[in-house]
């Protein structure tokens, strides 16, 4: 890993007596592509806030480049921020609106307008430059609020939900355009969002938070399939969370049937939770599977099939390529490597929730 | 019945403009007495102009409008970014106050100006009007910069902060860009009320000096003169025009602040 530009040190903010951070401490490297996870009130965004200097903490230190800015203005930050509802000065045209930050600094004439040029030509909006904000896309509004961040050269770029208010194609579209700005500019993004899939495909790490804690952090194979709790193995994609039992290592109780499963230290006859994700569960013969059962459910997805399995109490979620009706008896069989073991939440900000987006 | 409606509402329009209306022609009449139409004439406007004193009170109405404006939304401005910045129970308390003046009837604020004068010892003259003029223009100033005030998203000031702008370079290259359709009408219905008003001017003003509309009240007092028709014309088209740029100074997709 590259070296350390940022670190958040014990880091504690409160609004009006309710805590939003509680003691987080986080280390940005550099050239990274961290992205902050996290259902609406987790913290996310308060910790992007104060990275930007718009929110100072309650308590605990930011250290930028090994410099302290904890009281650092925003203005006299080497970080620039694209903002949620993309922000643009909405009675500038498109050029003035990126040469905003460039003027500021009292840059020369030739050097903003090259610095146009370039910003726009990254962002796939050439000849845009004497366009009124008003008049483009959500998409492209976006791309201008981006063009206007980088022009200023910063060592980290923030973005809040920036694709947020875009459609699902154009979403996907953006995802990619991020990816390949940040290669080109090889900086450090730091992206807030709560959207799982978002995170998943452009993120070196993901940092997954919830209620003022940072839950588990990891790259995103890690952070999809070995999650730490409950929690993150909920928020990240649909899984199989089961009440289990571990027998010994190596061996676990599921459902009242002994599976095969790869993790150890965890001791014997301790309760667990387990989880395994849709994708991982291979529905057989009946004799071959490890537990019986029967399909209740099932619904075409476009790439797989999803159904819903009831076997030994309880409703197993399945996504298979292959269709099995609806009541047709079937076994069912998981790799040993697809199991993954938890420990029972500690507090409750680790429990599974029901997500609403 | 649509033929119903219509005379409803001609009706309802001449009650409202009969006496204005009474006023206007009478402004025209070359008779001077008010019961007999004497033919077409501008001959009372022409000596409104030669009347030195009406000048100089005109002068004096346009003055205080002019200055009393410009500080009650320089003031009402200042106030409506303070008060965007205080929680919303602060916020709603004090816009209640600030829109009790404009209910106050006018002469309850004008005797109690007058009272707070006399209790300072303040000299009754051009600046006891001043300042209250100013006093019930601010109200005014705030009623029409708030709703572009709310409508002002935050992120976008962060974002001139973000990109390196002091507080003052956000404020003047940002924010007030957006908020000038709110400040310009603001201005515009200041410099209105100002130049409309008579009772508190009254209670304020002290003697020797005067704004039109007690030029008026004592040369009425006197008796008639139909220079005084003309006069009042000019002053009821001049609001009349103020009011429509009021209203036409926000943009097109704001509901009208009137």
């Amino acid at each position: 890993m590259q070296k350390e530009l940022i670190k958040l040190e014990h880091i504690s903010k409160s609004f009006d007596g309710q805590m939003v951070l509680d003691d987080l401490s986080l280390n940005i490297h550099e050239n990274e592509f961290m992205t902050l996870l996290g259902p609406s009130g987790c913290g996310k965004t308060t910790t992007l806030r104060i990275l930007g200097g718009f929110v100072n903490p309650d308590t605990g230190k930011v250290i930028f480049d090994g410099a302290d800015i904890t009281n650092v203005p925003p203005n006299k930050r080497h970080l620039n921020t694209v903002f949620q509802k993309y922000a643009l000065f909405t009675h500038m045209t498109i050029a003035e609106n990126i040469a905003f930050g460039l003027k500021i600094k009292n840059k020369p004439k030739s050097y903003i307008d090259d610095k146009i040029k370039y910003a726009l030509k990254l962002v796939n909006l050439e000849g845009y430059e004497k366009r009124m904000p008003d008049s483009l896309s959500g998409g492209q509004q976006q791309r201008i609020a981006i063009a206007r961040a980088i022009v200023n050269e910063p060592k980290v770029l923030l973005l809040d939900e920036p694709l947020g208010a875009l459609d699902l194609k154009l979403r996907q579209e953006m995802q990619y355009e991020l990816i390949r700005m940040k290669n080109e500019l090889g900086i450090t993004f730091i992206y807030v969002t709560h959207d799982q899939e978002e995170a998943l495909t452009m993120s070196d790490t993901i940092v997954v938070m919830n209620q003022g804690y940072i839950q588990q952090i990891g790259s995103p194979e890690s952070i999809y399939n070995e999650p730490e709790n409950a929690f993150v193995a909920d928020f990240i994609g649909d899984s199989n969370i089961i009440a289990a039992t571990m027998i010994q290592d190596k061996l676990v109780e599921i459902l009242g049937a002994r599976f095969a499963c790869v993790d150890t230290g965890f001791g014997t006859k301790k309760p667990v939770d387990v989880v395994i994700r849709p994708e991982d569960v291979e529905l057989v013969e009946p004799e071959c599977g490890t537990i019986k059962g029967v399909v209740t459910h099932l619904i075409f997805k476009g790439v797989h099939y999803e159904m819903e399995v009831m076997a030994n109490g309880f409703e197993w979620l399945v996504h298979s390529t292959v269709l099995s009706p609806v009541g047709k008896e079937v076994g069912i069989k998981v790799d040993p490597f697809n199991i993954q073991i938890m420990n029972k939440p500690e507090s409750e900000d680790e429990e599974a929730i029901a997500i609403e987006i | 019945m649509k033929f119903a409606k219509k005379i409803y509402v001609a009706l309802i329009f001449l009650f409202l403009y009969a006496p204005i209306g009474t006023l206007i022609v009478l402004s025209f009449n070359a008779s001077k007495t008010r019961s007999k139409w004497g033919g077409f004439t501008v001959k009372w406007y022409v000596s409104l102009f030669q009347d030195e004193t009406i000048l100089q009170a005109l002068g004096m109405t346009l003055l205080i409008a002019l200055l009393s404006a410009l500080a009650a939304t320089v003031i009402g401005t200042i106030s409506c970014v303070a008060m965007n910045n205080m929680k919303r129970r602060t916020r709603a308390v004090l816009m209640g106050v600030t829109n009790i003046p404009m209910l106050n009837a006018d002469i309850v604020t004008g005797i109690s100006l007058m009272l707070l004068f006399i209790s300072f010892g303040l000299r009754f003259g051009f600046g006891t009007i001043l300042l209250s003029h100013i006093t019930f223009n601010i109200p005014y100033v705030i009623l029409c910069i708030m709703p572009k005030m709310k409508q002002f998203n935050p992120s976008v000031y962060e974002a001139a902060l973000d990109l390196g702008a002091s507080h003052i370079t956000a404020f003047f290259k940002v924010m007030l860009p957006d908020l000038a359709p709110g400040i310009l009408s603001g201005f515009l219905m200041a410099f209105t009320m100002s130049l409309d008003d008579f009772i508190i001017t009254h209670f304020t003003k002290g003697a020797g000096i005067d704004t039109l509309s007690t030029k008026i009240y004592t040369e009425v007092k006197k008796g008639i003169k139909p220079e005084m028709y003309a006069l009042s014309t000019i002053i009821f088209v001049t609001v009349l025009v103020l009011l429509f740029l009021v209203n036409a100074a926000p943009d097109k997709k704001q509901d009208a602040v009137l």
